[in-house]
């Protein structure tokens, strides 16, 4: 028996009051193994307006590359104090902000590995439907053989592709563009 | 079926994963939809990627009893006195696009008070906030896909969209299910509501149907005498593909 899938409608303008109990902008627990980075961005929109009342979700794997899921059967160890999942508003300037760790790299379909990558998930006013998309990690050797960065078009990967900030250790810049030039790469599934 | 050599299907077990199936495509809104205003400059203007299915679309973040609190589900229960409104009882399943439950997957609402106002400092409607009621509740689905909550009906508030412009009466929802892949927020509206066929959100979604399916229906069986009215809302999650391990199990002979 096939059943249709739920129609998604917009996360509308007072999702806080919903959703901030579960914030968590902080992955990095005490204990926690891994190289800890801080992830700071912006979401503007066409207009290159500010975005101030979006939800941003990411579920990543562990430094090890393994996910905290039941589907994840790879022998490498999982930590019980690191779940994966993260949620931040963005802010009256459209900001968000995170730490956490740099994922390590997860299979990829038939053979091989993906580059260290976060899954992200963006609700907003606006937004009838969420988007998805990725962040990578600057120089980073395995993002040239990334089998979903090789299905984005080359101009266009570097949206994904966070990069250095302000020459601190472990502070990356990843900006979010919704649409018009330099638009973000989005997926579907 | 014809059957496949044997080494394909060695391979097929070790290397392929089950994806979720796309929902039909008239079933969900398009980004882009003018008479809702805001979709205009927030909507992506270029094609999305298809993205493969990888051991990050098929895992996702999953949540236990923890996290919840007595009273969470239990949105009249939440300040030092009654809300104001009618109390109503909302509640339903939470399956999959096979039609199996969806287990113990985090369902996080949130609504206006029967006046239609919101408690957030970004709502200006000329309308009286509730103390005893902040307007927010989470529960976990049971092993059958069953949820309820109990709560005020909501009221319906004006924006700013279009010309004496009110969205009609709704509670926001926001679930997991099993995977990165179901991630779904919705909501859910109340039958005969006369605003529907004026709202854009609503209108947003092409086919009929799958609109329909979006308004909560009344139900007598979940009806508590002299208490509150119930409302059932049935909530459908991204169907998985069967797994070529499972097709090959099913192989006649």
């Amino acid at each position: 028996m096939s059943l249709q899938t739920t129609s998604s409608q917009t996360i509308g303008p007072y999702l806080h009051i919903g959703l901030t109990w579960l914030v968590t902008d902080n992955l990095a627990a005490p204990g926690v193994s891994g190289e800890k980075v801080a992830i700071e961005g912006r979401i503007v929109d066409g207009d290159g307006n500010a975005v101030n009342d979006a939800v941003v979700e990411i579920w990543q794997a562990n430094a090890q590359g393994r996910y905290a899921h039941p589907e994840d059967t790879q022998d490498k160890p999982l930590e019980s104090a690191f779940k994966g999942f993260g949620r931040v508003m963005t802010d009256n300037d459209g900001v968000f902000r995170i730490t956490t760790i740099k994922p390590g790299r997860v299979p990829a379909p038939g053979s091989g590995l993906q580059a260290p990558h976060l899954n992200v998930t963006i609700f907003t006013r606006g937004l009838l439907k969420h988007l998805i998309t990725r962040m990578y990690f600057s120089n980073e050797p395995a993002n040239d053989e990334d089998p979903v960065l090789q299905r984005v078009p080359a101009e266009r990967r570097q949206t994904l592709i966070a990069t250095p900030s302000g020459g601190r250790p472990g502070a990356f810049k990843w900006n979010v563009i919704l649409r018009g030039e330099r638009e973000t790469v989005f997926f579907d599934y | 079926m014809t059957s496949r050599p044997q080494n394909l299907q060695k391979n097929l077990r070790t290397e392929a994963l089950a994806g979720y199936r796309k929902p039909d495509r008239d079933t969900q809104p398009d980004y882009y939809y003018p008479p809702y205003a805001s979709t205009v400059k927030r909507s992506p203007s270029q094609p999305l990627v298809i993205l493969p299915t990888t051991l990050s679309e098929v895992t996702g973040p999953l949540f236990g009893y923890d996290v919840i609190k007595a009273n969470d589900s239990d949105l009249t229960k939440q300040g030092n006195g009654d809300p104001i409104g009618e109390r109503i009882v909302v509640s339903g399943r939470v399956l999959d696009g096979n039609a199996r439950p969806v287990a113990n997957t985090l369902i996080e609402v949130w609504q206006a008070n029967s006046a239609g106002r919101y408690p957030h400092r970004r709502d200006n409607h000329n309308a009286p906030v509730d103390p005893n009621f902040p307007g927010c509740g989470r529960t976990l689905t049971d092993t059958q896909g069953h949820y309820r909550f109990v709560t005020i009906r909501p009221g319906e508030y004006p924006w700013r969209n279009h010309y004496n412009a009110w969205r009609p009466a709704h509670i926001h929802f926001s679930l997991f299910g099993a995977a990165f892949a179901t991630r779904l927020v919705t909501q859910m509206y109340f039958p005969g509501d006369p605003l529907l066929e004026y709202d854009p959100m609503y209108t947003s979604i092409p086919n009929e149907r799958a609109r329909q399916r979006l308004v909560s229906t009344f139900d007598w069986e979940t009806t508590i005498p002299e208490q509150a009215l119930g409302y059932k809302f049935d909530i459908v999650l991204r169907g998985r593909d069967e797994t070529p391990f499972e097709n090959d199990m099913k192989l006649p002979g």
